[in-house]
């Protein structure tokens, strides 16, 4: 498991004034003296290169530098070069915005949600967190120009308005061959103009990854606990599509969503076939699903073959289809072909059974958080 | 108290009933009644609840009502979208017909080596010139194309036997390419050939220009020799070497063949599916007979009994969804085609099967001595002695008097499918065509009654056979939704 903030960052030495401020991390000893002043060097040895403007002790004792330091526990070992720090000296506090190790890093830019969903792992609270933004706009400079993909979470992303488009284009400007992929519910884009003004930025390698959890508008309007949410979101993908913004389905598998997987697929075939990409997505045990759990909890063994009929439909349809946060043993073989690995490295773990699984190194494995909650179906596949 | 509200909460329909889409329904058999939308889409269900559903008291919790609702038959108060969504589908259908015209095909010949019974058009090989067309009614032809405002043109050589005019090929490809080096369409060539003259020169210039084949074969080699007689009686010979020469030369999906059915054609379905297998395509176009040509003439086509065609049909359609269900893919293109028509928001180009109707519009052929015909049988008409479809000629007609000919507008308008007694309120309406060349040919009159077409028995037919088999077998619809996408 993986810590990505601290409150006791231990900041000594003469620190400039200022609340916060996003540095980049660097373990490298040769790097041009003109950058090393507004980067960290983080000391991963006896040689500590001079000019740096901050040095960085993970679990080491401080040593004697020309410059402020901040001592880190050992739970930041993973810190490499090219990450991106948030420094908070007031307040003791250090936060990682950026791992240049990691498959993929996304950016929260609001906790403020229009939808309410039952199963929301992020639960949406209503708070003035406009400083997001600026922090996130002073790191994207930050990040090195060849990671190959960044995310835009939420919260709703989109409830930023003019400043969403903001950090779209400062995407475009700093990292010019990075793939931005925003989850947002859509929305907003039901208002035309808006999607425009996304779609005239001209991105190039955007996608809008937006959850459609029926073909029918009421048990959508459920899931996401939001009246009329279903008619707007459409609306928001057709927009999308108008302006040349590729356009990702998500859909979460649950008690509520199960039952017509396959008419949604079906519905998407005949209404969306232009999408890019559906992502089929098993149940994560956190935020609002664990109060929700009586009406959300299936046993994916239940519904293995509603997936099958669904994958089956989306693929014939030459809709390019994924399943994440899925266990082998629990999907119809002949669809194997469609499940990734997705869960991030640090969040994912295997059962007791899985210890004798012939293709746990295939199987993509459970949150940490499933402890609470998986089936009672797993079966470790016999070599 | 929860912060989450119950799921009836958002379910507006309990209160506010529906209202209906607009639809039309068709009986099956028995029982089962199919009913579709505007752009196609369809439910099968017993008449007592298409009964209750028109009559608006269908209850939301219904299996029916949620289908009917998924695939906008019916609009509540839940959603409003369904509207955009339908009119998206509509104007995703109709797009095509923007594109006008993008198959043009050149008759560079009407010299035939064989002397096939059911071929009206063509004439004996030999030397003479004067069924040849000409350099400059090429050119002229060549103008005409390139003024539709489509972003691909298909240029298909036809004869007789196109390959005895290989110059002529040669010459109008040279040009389009060069004309096309400014315009930069999306151009495609075809040549339907018989493939019994295949030369060097013609898999040479094929080679060049990335030349598509369309050849015939009609079935196994007894069937085949017997239906396209030649000198020496070895069409069949010198068609599989043909087809086996330009797959080894230019690439195994350069080839396409089409088979003619007549008569001696429908005992034999199987026989003629298991020659397509051997001969390695991987589908066949099981295709009805056509009234033109001397099939009239030599009575082949009264002989042609409409059922017994349907009787071929599905024999080899039940074949095929067969070898599928038993792991060979291999497809019918027929139902290929108007199964994308049913299960997918897409609108196919297949000229028999537009409305309004494709003569003219999907597609216009230049005769060797260049008028200009509507379509392919509306040449094939006029060499039964009826001029009716002839829309012009390319040395006397400018571009909009063709295109605007009376006859053509009067036909397409007048036989426009969802406007015409029967097609209006059937539900194959949007899967099926216009077709008024066969109709003026059969019934002397564009839209012609359809209890009395051929065209519209043999359709209907179809259509019905297709959903109830899909609908009857999620198997065979993974099957049919598979050749639907292809
Ligand atoms: S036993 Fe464990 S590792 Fe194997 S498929 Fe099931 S969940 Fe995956
Ligand atoms: S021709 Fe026949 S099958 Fe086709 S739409 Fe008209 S009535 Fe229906």
């Amino acid at each position: 498991m993986i810590v990505l903030g601290t409150q006791s960052a231990r900041y000594s030495g003469e620190i400039p004034v200022f609340e916060r401020r996003a540095v980049r991390a660097s373990t490298d000893p040769y790097r041009p003296e003109a950058l090393r002043k507004r980067e960290a060097f983080l000391v991963n040895g006896d040689s500590v290169p001079e000019g740096f403007g901050w040095y960085i002790f993970v679990n080491r004792p401080v040593t004697a530098v020309n410059a402020p330091t901040i001592e880190l526990p050992s739970d930041f070992d993973f810190l490499a070069d090219g990450d991106v720090l948030r420094l908070t000296p007031t307040k003791n506090s250090l936060r990682v915005l950026f791992r240049r190790n990691a498959s993929v890093n996304s950016f929260l830019l609001t906790e403020r949600c229009n939808n309410f969903c039952l199963m929301c792992s992020q639960p949406p609270r209503n708070v003035n967190d406009g400083w997001i933004v600026d922090e996130i706009l002073e790191a994207l400079p930050l990040i090195d120009t060849d990671v190959p993909e960044i995310m835009f979470s939420g919260g709703e992303p989109t409830l930023l308005g003019s400043r969403f488009l903001d950090l779209v284009r400062a995407c475009k400007s700093y990292l010019p061959r990075t793939a931005l992929h925003i989850l947002s519910n859509g929305r907003s884009f039901s208002d035309p103009a808006f999607a425009k003004s996304l779609g005239d930025i001209g991105h190039h390698d955007i996608m809008v990854g937006i959850p459609v959890y029926s073909d029918l508008a009421h048990v959508h309007d459920y899931v996401v606990q939001a009246d009329g949410a279903y008619d707007e979101t459409i609306r928001g993908i057709l927009n999308l599509k108008q302006t040349g913004v590729p356009v990702e389905i998500r859909i979460v598998m649950h008690k509520q969503t199960v039952p017509r997987l396959s008419a949604l697929a079906e519905f998407l075939t005949r209404n969306l076939l232009f999408v890019e990409h559906v992502a089929l997505m098993g149940l994560e045990m956190t935020g609002f699903t664990k109060a929700n759990l009586g009406d959300l909890w299936v046993d994916p063994a239940d519904y293995a073959e509603e997936l099958k009929r669904a994958v089956g439909i989306l693929d014939r349809a030459k809709i390019k289809t994924s399943i994440y946060n899925s266990q082998l043993c629990l999907i119809d073989r002949s669809i194997w072909r469609f499940a990734r690995r997705s869960i991030s490295d640090w969040k994912q773990e295997y059962m007791p059974e899985c210890q004798s699984c012939a293709v746990m190194d295939q199987c993509g494995g459970f949150f940490s958080s499933a402890e609470l909650k998986y089936s009672s179906h797993i079966q470790p596949i016999p070599c | 108290m929860s912060k989450f509200q119950a799921l009836e909460r958002y379910e507006n329909s309990l209160k506010s009933g529906y209202r209906l889409l607009p639809f039309r329904f068709t009986q099956l058999s028995g029982d089962d009644y199919v009913l579709s939308n505007l752009v196609g889409e369809f439910v099968v269900l017993k008449r007592s609840v298409l009964n209750d559903f028109s009559k608006g008291c269908l209850l939301p919790h219904d299996p029916a009502f949620e289908e009917l609702k998924s695939k906008h038959f019916l609009i509540d108060d839940d959603s409003s979208v369904v509207v955009d969504l339908l009119a998206l589908k509509l104007r995703t259908k109709l797009a095509p017909l923007a594109n006008f015209t993008a198959l043009h095909l050149f008759v560079t010949t009407l010299r035939c080596d064989h002397s096939c019974p059911y071929c009206q058009v063509s004439r004996a090989n030999d030397d003479r010139q004067e069924f040849d067309m000409s350099e400059e009614t090429a050119l002229k032809s060549i103008d005409l194309a390139f003024r539709s405002p489509s972003q691909v043109l298909k240029f298909e050589f036809q004869g007789g036997e196109s390959l005895l005019n290989l110059n002529l090929i040669r010459f109008i490809i040279e040009e389009v390419k060069r004309r096309n080096a400014e315009q930069r369409r999306d151009i495609q060539f075809v040549i339907a050939t018989n493939l019994a003259l295949l030369s060097d020169e013609a898999i040479e210039l094929a080679r060049q220009h990335d030349v598509l084949i369309s050849t015939s074969l009609d079935g196994p080699e007894e069937l085949h020799n017997r239906n396209r007689p030649r000198p020496g009686n070895d069409s069949y010979k010198r068609t599989i070497e043909g087809i086996q020469r330009v797959r080894r030369e230019l690439g195994r999906d350069r080839v396409g063949a089409l088979m003619t059915t007549t008569a001696a054609s429908l005992s034999l379905v199987r026989g003629i599916i298991d020659e397509y297998i051997a001969q390695d395509f991987r589908g066949i176009f099981l295709r009805p007979l056509s009234p033109y040509g001397f099939a009239i003439k030599t009575k082949f086509y009264q002989a042609y009994d409409q059922s017994k065609w349907l009787e071929f049909y599905f024999e080899g359609l039940d074949y095929i969804i067969d070898l599928n269900l038993k792991g060979f893919g291999f497809t019918e293109y027929y139902a290929a085609m108007v199964l994308r028509k049913m299960l997918t928001p897409f609108q196919p180009g297949y000229v028999d099967l537009l409305s309004p109707s494709g003569a003219g519009v999907a597609a216009v052929v230049y005769n060797y001595d260049g008028d200009v015909y509507a379509s392919d049988e509306s040449r094939m008409l006029a060499e039964m002695g009826d001029k009716r479809f002839c829309i012009g000629n390319v040395h006397s007609n400018t571009y909009e008097e063709i295109f605007l000919n009376d006859t053509l507008l009067e036909a397409l308008e007048s036989s426009f499918a969802a406007s015409v007694p029967m097609c209006s309120w059937c539900a194959f309406e949007p899967y099926c065509g216009a077709d008024p060349v066969f109709h003026h040919a059969t019934q002397s009159d564009f839209v012609g009654k359809k209890p009395l077409s051929a065209f519209c028995n043999r359709n209907m037919s179809v259509f019905k056979g297709l959903i109830e088999r899909m609908n009857s077998r999620p198997e065979v619809r993974e099957i049919f939704e598979r050749w639907a996408y292809m």
